[in-house]
């Protein structure tokens, strides 16, 4: 252990609910995507799932909105150390838009690629059994533009930026194909309990 | 259902090679990370402490282990209580590449900070501190395309590490900076800042020069120069700043996926 001389650091609370390396910013909800926020209108929105299913498919705002609704109502942790407990996202469970479009056996991992052209590798294990959304609201309120409204994906066990913004689809694929941070030094998958940041972690 | 909702990827992907959806914003990265850089920590030893602004200080570290990096990369520095708990933080490195096993990083102050309070009130030379990186690829800035860079408050460091190595290289490629502050006092690196560099002044300014948001008027002289393959804009600050800037680019004409941005959270 390297002790810093004179580091201190802010009083110790013992919080089960925050993973190693992380710190509770409270209210603020930084946003940290590396593009031009795009000024994209629900009507002008759409949700595909391709690649190793047998019946690709894409969904429009309103056809999306007749799935059953779904909500989120806990944690989210961002690779760049912040947590922020208690948030509350509404949306559609993605096992929805999964049992439509019916997986094949041999699909193992995805590409969440957005409207902006962002794109982010999962598991496909980490996409279903109710962990993860396709959200549009926030706190009752339409997501933020900022936030990646009219609708992003939510993945919120795994670090944030897995939780593409803007979300125009998802690719199934049988093997890893590393997207835009897991190509620049990130984790493949990005666990937070196991602090899984950069590709070697 | 019908298939007439198509999403930009409706184009097959290719059945091997890097899957790359056929969108209009896409942005590749720069550059390729190294792995084991990104995820080893290493000692990097305080060496000085320069006083930029009232609120801004350089910090310069000797870090022998150091890979080297290209400007606009960051780095995740992280500091460790005597009972183990540590706090990290991401830096931009001021600092030109070619700095024989040195490193500048130039911190804001802020008000209650825990990584950069300890900086501004406990560090001096010789204090070692652990530090992995360089991190990103994608806001890094290899010297090979014009860069038309944009930054307010401490949005700037990393921009001041490519405005370094334009000079230290001596550069032809076309280079801008734009500095957003509030105060003339505000501005970091004032002294080092010269032709290339155009000054907003948000709150108070010297004798003669406007105070103002920054506006179109400032960027369309420099949109108007359209150097040979077009400029690279870097865009760097608050997410409030970033936002901003960014849509000013777009409006003045500049595409969106030669944009790059880089928020501090
Ligand atoms: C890619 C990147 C590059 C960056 N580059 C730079 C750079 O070059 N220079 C620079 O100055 N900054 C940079 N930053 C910002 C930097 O990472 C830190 O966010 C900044 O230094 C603040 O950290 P801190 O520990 O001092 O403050 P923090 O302790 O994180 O506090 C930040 C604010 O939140 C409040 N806060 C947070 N947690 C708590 C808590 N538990 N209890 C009470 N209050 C709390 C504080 O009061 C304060 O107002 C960069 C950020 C990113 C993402």
């Amino acid at each position: 252990m390297n002790v810093t001389r004179g580091f201190t650091g802010r009083p110790r609370v013992a919080d089960p609910g925050l993973p190693p390396g992380q710190y509770d910013a409270g209210d603020d909800w930084p946003v940290l995507s590396a593009e031009v926020t795009p000024d994209l209108a629900p009507a002008d929105w759409t949700f595909r799932v391709d690649g190793l299913v047998r019946a690709p498919r894409t969904w429009d705002w309103e056809e999306a909105h007749t799935l059953p609704e779904s909500a989120y109502e806990g944690d989210i942790h961002c690779v760049t150390s912040w947590s922020k407990f208690g948030v509350r996202f509404g949306g559609v469970c993605l096992d929805a838009f999964l049992a439509a479009v019916r997986p094949e056996a041999a699909a193992t991992h995805a590409v969440a690629y957005s409207h902006t052209g962002y794109t982010t590798s999962l598991p496909l294990a980490d996409l279903t059994g109710g962990r993860a959304w396709i959200a549009w609201e926030y706190d009752g309120e339409p997501l933020a533009a900022e936030h990646g409204g009219p609708a992003r994906l939510l993945v919120p066990h795994l670090y944030f930026w897995k939780s593409a913004k803007w979300i125009a689809g998802l690719r199934l694929l049988d093997h890893d194909e590393p997207g835009f941070w897991e190509q620049n030094g990130y984790h493949a998958r990005g666990n937070p309990w196991e602090e899984q940041r950069y590709s070697g972690d | 259902m019908t298939e007439a909702f198509v999403a930009p990827s409706r184009a097959a992907a290719p059945p091997s090679g890097t899957f790359v959806p056929a969108t209009r914003f896409a942005v590749p990265g720069r550059i390729a990370v190294n792995g084991r850089q990104a995820s080893e920590w290493q000692t990097a030893t305080l060496t000085e402490i320069r006083r930029e602004t009232p609120l801004a200080s350089t910090f310069r570290f000797a870090a022998r282990a150091w890979a080297g990096h290209l400007p606009g990369q960051h780095l995740m520095l992280r500091l460790t209580a005597d009972d183990g708990y540590t706090a990290q933080r991401h830096y931009s490195i001021a600092s030109a590449p070619d700095d024989d096993g040195h490193i500048e990083l130039t911190l804001d102050h802020v008000d209650g900070g825990e990584v950069s309070g300890w900086f501004h009130t406990t560090a001096e030379p010789g204090d070692e501190v652990e530090v992995r990186g360089p991190l990103s690829g994608f806001f890094a800035w290899p010297g090979d395309r014009p860069a038309l860079l944009i930054g307010a408050g401490s949005g700037v460091v990393p921009l001041m590490s490519m405005v370094r190595h334009h000079r230290a290289r001596g550069l032809d490629v076309p280079l801008r900076l734009v500095v957003s502050a509030r105060a003339p006092e505000e501005l970091i690196y004032a002294r080092e800042l010269g032709a290339e560099t155009t000054r907003v002044f948000t709150r108070s300014a010297p004798l003669g020069v406007p105070v103002g948001r920054l506006g179109a008027a400032h960027l369309a002289p420099l949109l108007a120069e359209e150097p040979e393959g077009g400029w690279e804009a870097y865009v760097c600050g608050s997410n409030g700043f970033a936002e901003h800037a960014s849509r000013l680019l777009v409006e003045a004409g500049q595409p969106v996926d030669r944009i790059r941005i880089e928020r501090f959270g």
